[in-house]
């Protein structure tokens, strides 16, 4: 049992000008844990995901992450040729939109291998076989490896982008949205998959969404944000059996029970 | 006889210095793309305006000047900037590779090995190997400063899995002193292994893209590949109909309308020496 928590987040806020993307974040995510965001459009959860992520810089606060190397560091103030090594091999992205996390002109496989060749990997026979096994891995047919990604199904995108983004063995995913857009059989095979892969990988994950089905899925805790501020943190089940915030209570009275 | 009205070379002082300051640059950082200011010259982009400019920069009055186009002395281009330079410049010009001291070349390194003193200097129509992969120049020298070159290889994955081999024939990427990936411009990849340990110094010039890059003498240059579908240096497996040769890169010529075909050496000055020496090709009148 590690007692490092493997992200820290503290005071993380960014503005768009006069505009508010989010305020003051701070929580712990320990390693195997998935934490969901929730809240309406606008309300920063996205802003927050990218700051996260090293994609978008916070004008204040840390993002402090247990490397394998040296520890807990802020990769924040890391030099970008670092924080691009981290986001190759032990973080992950996926994108809410296939499209923006794959290569639509490289064909499957090259998708999947891009992540080993950009660590190193020279060998033609062991990238493909690891490629094979991860389209398996994502219930994509492996006879489908030499195809685009604009031949496959939105369903199928999502899952190749999945497959891209595990093949290195990451420690922590960011996930925007990644159902969104999808029909609702299709979601939950991909749920049914996330789960998955996160509970035999061990996964520590940070999933975005609007979608309060996903969260109780997936996610052990839960953050509602609104207006680039955080109304309410605890356990998913708690905070979503048991609302007390105003804006959480009427998120999940809106959702339809059929 | 020197057109009295140009500067020596066609520049001026001015800009042959700005020249020589991105290359004195290009040559102390192997492989890295330096941008300069790319005169209008009075020729068209994709004619060489590039490797011209550097050519001007470099040459003295006691130069020869050789220029190649494909290998051969003797088309279109090569001919017109070979008569740019008599003119502007009143250089001393020849044909034969061993005899020039500036050698400007489009798509071709000569067969007889440079020595050192010679100066090889190559037209570049797109300096950035990466351009296809990633169309943005901004992502592009990121990904150089960062030495972030996975993508490189997803490019010769592609090549592998849809021919079965790295079907890639030109413009073969390489990396330079384990550090920067570089274009060797539209050279065969036949040419590649003469970029490496090469006596002479090698500039590359693209105009239209603003770019000089160089390869100082005795640098290491490895072409890409993978463990298991390595480089391979390729040619049409023929002799060459004129002189025999087996070892030079060769042209295929199509000689009439049923099928008919011959294959000679690209590298005219070098085929020529050969058929003087009394070597001769199945093909030779």
């Amino acid at each position: 049992m590690s007692y490092t928590p493997l992200l820290s987040v503290r005071g993380i806020g960014k503005r768009y000008g006069a505009h508010v993307g989010c305020i003051d974040v701070s929580f712990d995510l320990w390693p195997g844990e998935v934490m969901g965001i929730v809240g309406e459009s606008g309300s920063g959860k996205s802003t927050l995901l990218n700051c996260m992520a090293g994609h978008l810089v916070p004008d204040a606060g840390q993002v402090i992450f247990d490397t394998r190397a040296d520890g807990p560091r802020d990769t924040v103030t890391m030099s970008e040729p670092e924080r691009r090594m981290l986001g190759r091999t032990d973080w992950a992205f996926v994108h809410q939109h296939a499209r923006d996390g794959l290569r639509m002109g490289v064909s499957a496989g090259g998708n999947v291998g891009e992540r080993l060749m950009a660590v190193g990997a020279r060998h033609y026979g062991d990238i493909r076989g690891k490629a094979t096994d991860w389209l398996e891995r994502v219930e994509i047919d492996p006879g489908r490896i030499d195809d685009r990604p604009s031949t496959f199904s939105g369903g199928m995108q999502q899952r190749l982008q999945i497959a891209r983004n595990l093949v290195t063995g990451p420690r922590l995913v960011f996930m925007d949205e990644p159902t969104g857009g999808l029909d609702v059989s299709v979601q939950a095979r991909l749920l049914d998959l996330l789960r998955g892969l996160v509970r035999d990988m061990g996964l520590s994950a940070v999933i975005v969404t609007h979608d309060l089905a996903v969260v109780r899925l997936l996610a052990d805790q839960l953050m509602v944000m609104k207006s680039g501020r955080v109304v309410e943190a605890g356990l998913t089940d708690q905070v979503l059996d048991d609302p007390q915030h105003g804006y959480t209570q009427l998120l999940v009275s809106s959702v339809l029970q059929v | 006889m020197t057109e009295t009205a140009y500067n020596f070379a066609y520049l001026d002082e001015q800009t042959k210095r700005m020249i020589r300051r991105a290359l004195l640059k290009a040559l102390a950082i192997p492989g890295y793309q330096v941008p300069f200011a790319s005169r209008e010259m009075p020729m068209p982009y994709g004619w060489g305006t590039g490797g011209v400019q550097v050519s001007a920069a470099v040459l003295t009055p006691d130069d020869v000047l050789k220029v190649i186009d494909q290998g051969a002395d003797d088309t279109t281009n090569a001919v017109s900037i070979r008569s740019f330079f008599q003119r502007t410049a009143g250089v001393a010009t020849t044909t034969r590779t061993q005899e020039a001291t500036v050698i400007q070349t489009r798509h071709r390194i000569p067969e007889v090995p440079l020595t050192e003193g010679q100066i090889l200097v190559y037209q570049v129509p797109i300096p950035e190997p990466l351009r296809f992969l990633e169309p943005r120049e901004s992502e592009t020298r990121k990904m150089h400063a960062l030495e972030d070159y996975g993508l490189m290889h997803v490019k010769l994955y592609e090549d592998i899995s849809r021919h079965g081999h790295i079907a890639t024939a030109y413009a073969y990427p390489v990396r330079v002193e384990a550090r920067y990936v570089m274009d060797p411009s539209p050279i065969p990849k036949f040419d590649n292994p003469k970029l490496g340990d090469c006596p002479a110094i090698q500039l590359f010039g693209a105009g239209r893209e603003q770019r000089l890059y160089a390869l100082p003498p005795w640098t290491q240059v490895v072409s890409l590949d993978f463990e298991d579908h390595p480089f391979e240096p390729s040619k049409a497996d023929h002799p060459c109909g004129l002189c025999g040769a087996t070892d030079s890169y060769l042209d295929e010529v199509i000689v009439d309308d049923v099928g008919g075909r011959m294959f000679v050496c690209s590298d005219t000055d070098y085929c020529e020496a050969r058929q003087a020496q009394g070597h001769r090709g199945k093909d030779a009148a």
